[in-house]
């Protein structure tokens, strides 16, 4: 999930007419690259599309690009156009569009990308439209265009007349699209930076079928598959004779996800190849049936997979062990001590190190995560000879068409895709077997079906948070003045560092360094990749090089961007040091840092970058009844342009109770190859008792285009816990998750 | 199988289903009515709370076959267009983020004050830390529930 500046892709709007009359405003923007290009490129994703439709008799309605999972876009991105169109947001009808990479973009949920990405394109597609309705007006009534001016969805000429959008709308269809629009100035807005409700919140609170879950036809059958019970596990064998008997259940057999020779795209992730599916009326029947298979299952020893992901075409060599945690552990011990891959060098740290008169050294752990949304995968699929319907959550639609192209053997104009809101998502709906797996049972079974994941099957089916580890060093030298940072990180399969973040570009000597170790564990962005680990290591780390060099972990913070700011060091830093620090000033101020009256609490700060946004927390922990307990959290962040202030707070306090869950709490090991957790009853989540009783949220308030909100509150939360149970318990917790003791569970 | 009649939302259902059926499939495939949630199975989470004779239970440990003549009550009958207090108060604190949850966090809460119509935030915490929300929304759920319990 690159974020990427580069806009390298122009687009057009394109108007027509409405059947029955009014404006249908559309966009192409892939005009100079076709769609399956684009597939592949998913960094070159910049600009995005939306539909606008107005009907003669006024009906406003504005199409959500972006899947739906919980981060509120298909409020915020209409709300975009809403303002620039100038219309009455009470009056907007609201939809989830349908899968359309070229009239709709890349339609991508994640990387904390949605309002950033398509903050432009809308703003100008509603002022397009708009202009395009004065000219309308203007036309009709005979005047000159300038003389026309609108509010809230209604035409005025300055003599008095006045006319509906809708009665327009016709009119302006037949209108070129006007280029370079003027956008308004945000002093100007009406609808952005106000909040607004959720735009499903009716919905969701009479419990309409609005999940994939949900999803239904007449005539509909109930999958589930029976996947390997540890990773590094294939099918042997099976013998389905008495899940066959029993009630309900139409058919059982085998499902490859790819053909052996099938080059994976770069999400298409695969944990097991080979799955037996159930298939019957019902989804207790189904369950109950799976219960009957006799399977054999056998090592399936190391595997080869093609994967043409971003960097071209690669063979990746799985390793074929079955892994126990404790070994997991040791090897990354191991690694961590062996001669690394540099990714960036600043000054001479070999030299600063050498000199220092205090080293200070750190190893940070922590484990796999699974994502556990609350609504487990499924899909819905209806495959027939000559073309295919599927239907579910889904954060990346435009990955997944070219996999399934490939698998049904159908052109992807014949697929039609079709995105319902997500039960969560987290990352984990970017990579989407199930609905492979689901199009593969539909094929066979010749009628529409929908998979259902078991909550056991969704935890065990791997697409985690990696694993990982990083070990810290920091010279100081006689003068306690920081001299020198060498961080060394890596995991399991991938490496979290992050080499030109702070503190990189204030510190003269830096060392950054990562390596990996292969797994069959499959593993998949988690809110906030890689982040999440760093700013827990680093914002840790930061606390305890504070406390040796005697300065407030905060001031320390702020005179290291100070430096970063006025002297930066090297090239590629990532941050803007200024930003950063807005929001440690802004957290330091709302929270009180320092002041005598918060005394009772044990406090810890931690900041981070990541998404193109500042976040930075101050976590106040407290001793209830023998337990450490986070309660009350003071948040700053700078994400640019609040698009709807009331949900970003919402937002914001999710991510603060999720971190401090995750950290706490979360963590997934196993033993030869085999999850220790399949669900809730061992897999610990934060419940509404452990949850702050405050999170006070501040955004920076400024006139910066809105970069992402979804993950950057997530990482530092982290750091801020581990930092607040240092002071807590007098002990520093280097290994996640803290509540199960040093060393967690591994 | 067998044949039941079930009091559901106040109206009589004839179903016919596997005694060991679990409401919540009942509800969910065989009278489509999938508000109920599906999230654990194993009573762990809460997203399938209903009511039975008013008190919040989860479905998915209640077999069809021991509901009898109690009354059933989900989140489609909860009230008419969203018109009960929790629901009012859930949409005034605009508290969900996914929503997958909300249904059985409403129903657990709407129970709750039908028992203690003013709890304190102890007595929320205890009766509601059965309904997991992976997106964190516990803070808008306490006020909503106090909101609620103003009306």
């Amino acid at each position: 999930m690159k974020n990427t500046n580069n806009f390298n892709r122009r687009s057009f709007l394109k108007s027509s007419a409405l059947a029955g009359g009014g404006l249908l405003l559309s966009f192409n923007w892939f005009t100079e690259a076709k769609a399956a290009e684009v597939m592949i490129l998913p960094a070159d994703w910049s600009e995005l599309t939306g539909y606008i439709k107005i009907t003669p008799d006024n009906v406003i309605k504005i199409l959500c690009p972006n899947p739906e999972f919980g981060q509120n876009v298909m409020t915020s991105l209409p709300m975009i156009i809403a303002e620039e169109l100038d219309v009455d947001w009470s009056e907007v009808k609201v939809e989830m569009g349908p899968h359309d990479n070229v009239k709709l973009g890349p339609q991508f949920t994640g990387g904390s990308n949605s309002v950033r990405m398509y903050w432009k394109p809308l703003r100008e597609a509603g002022a397009a439209a708009r202009q395009m309705l004065c000219q309308a007006a203007a036309k009709t009534w005979n005047v000159p265009v300038n003389e026309i001016t609108t509010k809230a969805g209604v035409l005025y000429h300055l003599n008095g007349k006045s006319a509906k959008y809708g009665e327009m709308a016709s009119l302006a269809a037949s209108l070129k699209v006007p280029q370079g629009m003027v956008l308004k100035t945000p002093k100007d807005f009406s609808i952005v930076n106000k909040s607004k409700k959720n735009i499903e919140g009716q919905k969701v609170v009479t419990g309409k079928p609005l999940f994939g879950i949900d999803y239904h036809v007449d005539g509909m059958l109930i999958a589930m598959i029976q996947h390997p019970p540890a990773f590094g596990m294939k099918l042997k064998s099976f013998d389905a004779s008495q899940a066959l008997k029993m009630p309900g259940i139409k058919d059982v057999f085998s499902i490859k996800l790819y053909d052996e020779d099938f080059v994976q795209g770069g999400f298409d992730t695969r944990t097991f190849n080979e799955m037996i599916a159930v298939v019957g009326n019902s989804t207790w029947e189904v369950m109950n049936a799976r219960k009957k298979l006799k399977a054999q299952w056998e090592a399936s020893g190391d595997s080869k997979n093609i994967v043409n992901g971003r960097g071209g075409k690669t063979e990746v060599v799985v390793p074929g062990r079955l892994e126990t945690s404790s070994n997991q552990m040791q090897m990354m011990a191991e690694y961590a001590k062996m001669p690394a891959k540099e990714l960036r060098k600043d000054g001479d740290p070999e030299a600063a190190f050498k000199n220092a008169a205090t080293i200070i050294e750190r190893t940070y752990n922590a484990p796999f995560l699974a994502h556990n949304c609350m609504e487990p995968m499924n899909f819905f699929a209806h495959v027939q000879e000559d073309k295919a319907l599927v239907a579910g959550p889904i954060q990346a639609p435009g990955w997944m068409e070219p996999t399934l192209a490939s698998i049904l053997k159908l052109p992807p104009e014949k697929i039609e895709i079709q995105m319902t809101r997500m039960g969560g998502g987290f990352g984990r709906r970017a990579y989407a077997q199930y609905a492979y797996e689901v199009a593969r049972i539909s094929q066979k079974m010749k009628a529409p079906v929908k998979l259902i994941y078991s909550r056991e099957d969704d935890m065990t089916y791997g697409i985690y948070r990696p694993m990982y580890t990083a070990t810290y060093r920091a010279a100081l030298d006689a003068n306690k003045k920081l001299i020198g940072f060498h961080v060394i990180g890596g995991g399991i399969p991938e490496s979290p560092i992050h080499a030109n973040r702070f503190p990189a570009g204030a510190v003269d000597n830096y060392l950054a360094e990562s390596w990996e170790i292969p797994t069959n564990i499959t593993i998949g962005a988690f809110r906030a990749p890689r982040s999440n680990f760093n700013a827990a290591a680093e914002q840790s780390f930061l606390d305890e090089v504070a406390e040796a060099m005697g300065k407030d972990p905060i001031e320390l913070r702020l005179e290291m961007l100070k430096r970063a700011k006025e002297n930066p060091v090297g090239k590629n830093n990532e941050y803007d040091a200024e930003r950063y620090a807005a929001v440690l000033e802004l957290v330091k101020e709302k929270s009180g840092w320092g002041k005598s009256e918060n005394g009772k609490y044990n406090r810890g700060v931690a900041a981070y970058f990541c998404h193109n946004s500042y976040a930075a927390h101050v976590v106040d922990m407290v001793t209830r009844d023998g337990e450490p307990y986070v309660e009350q959290v003071t948040s700053a962040i700078d994400c640019g342009i609040v698009i709807n202030p009331d949900a970003a707070i919402n937002m914001v306090q999710g991510a603060v109770v999720d971190g401090i869950g995750q950290s706490f709490y979360g963590g997934m090991t196993f033993k030869d190859g085999k999850a220790d957790h399949n669900n809730f009853n061992t897999y610990r989540m934060i419940r509404h008792n452990e949850a702050p009783k405050s999170i006070d949220v501040h955004f920076v308030q400024n006139e910066i285009d809105p970069t992402g909100l979804g993950e950057p509150p997530f990482p530092p939360v982290f750091g801020a816990v581990a930092n607040a149970l240092y002071k807590n318990t007098g002990k520093r917790h280097y290994n996640q998750p803290f509540m199960k003791g040093d060393g967690g569970e591994v | 199988m067998a044949k039941y009649k079930l009091k559901i939302n106040g109206k009589v259902k004839e179903v016919e289903a596997d005694p060991t059926t679990p409401m919540l499939w009942v509800l969910r495939d065989t009278l489509n009515m999938p508000g109920t949630k599906y999230g654990c199975g194993i009573a762990m989470c809460g997203a399938c709370t209903i009511h039975l004779n008013g008190m919040a239970v989860r479905s998915c440990q209640m077999l069809v076959s021991s509901i009898g003549n109690q009354e059933v009550t989900t989140i489609e009958g909860l009230s008419e267009n969203a018109t009960h207090p929790v629901q009012k108060a859930w949409l005034e604190h605009d508290v969900a983020q996914c929503g997958y949850c909300q249904s059985g966090q409403i129903m657990s809460a709407a129970a709750l004050l039908k028992n203690n119509p003013n709890p304190s935030d102890e007595d929320i915490e205890a009766s509601m830390s059965g309904n997991i929300c992976r997106c964190g929304t516990y803070l808008r759920i306490k006020e909503a529930i106090k909101t609620a319990a103003k009306k």
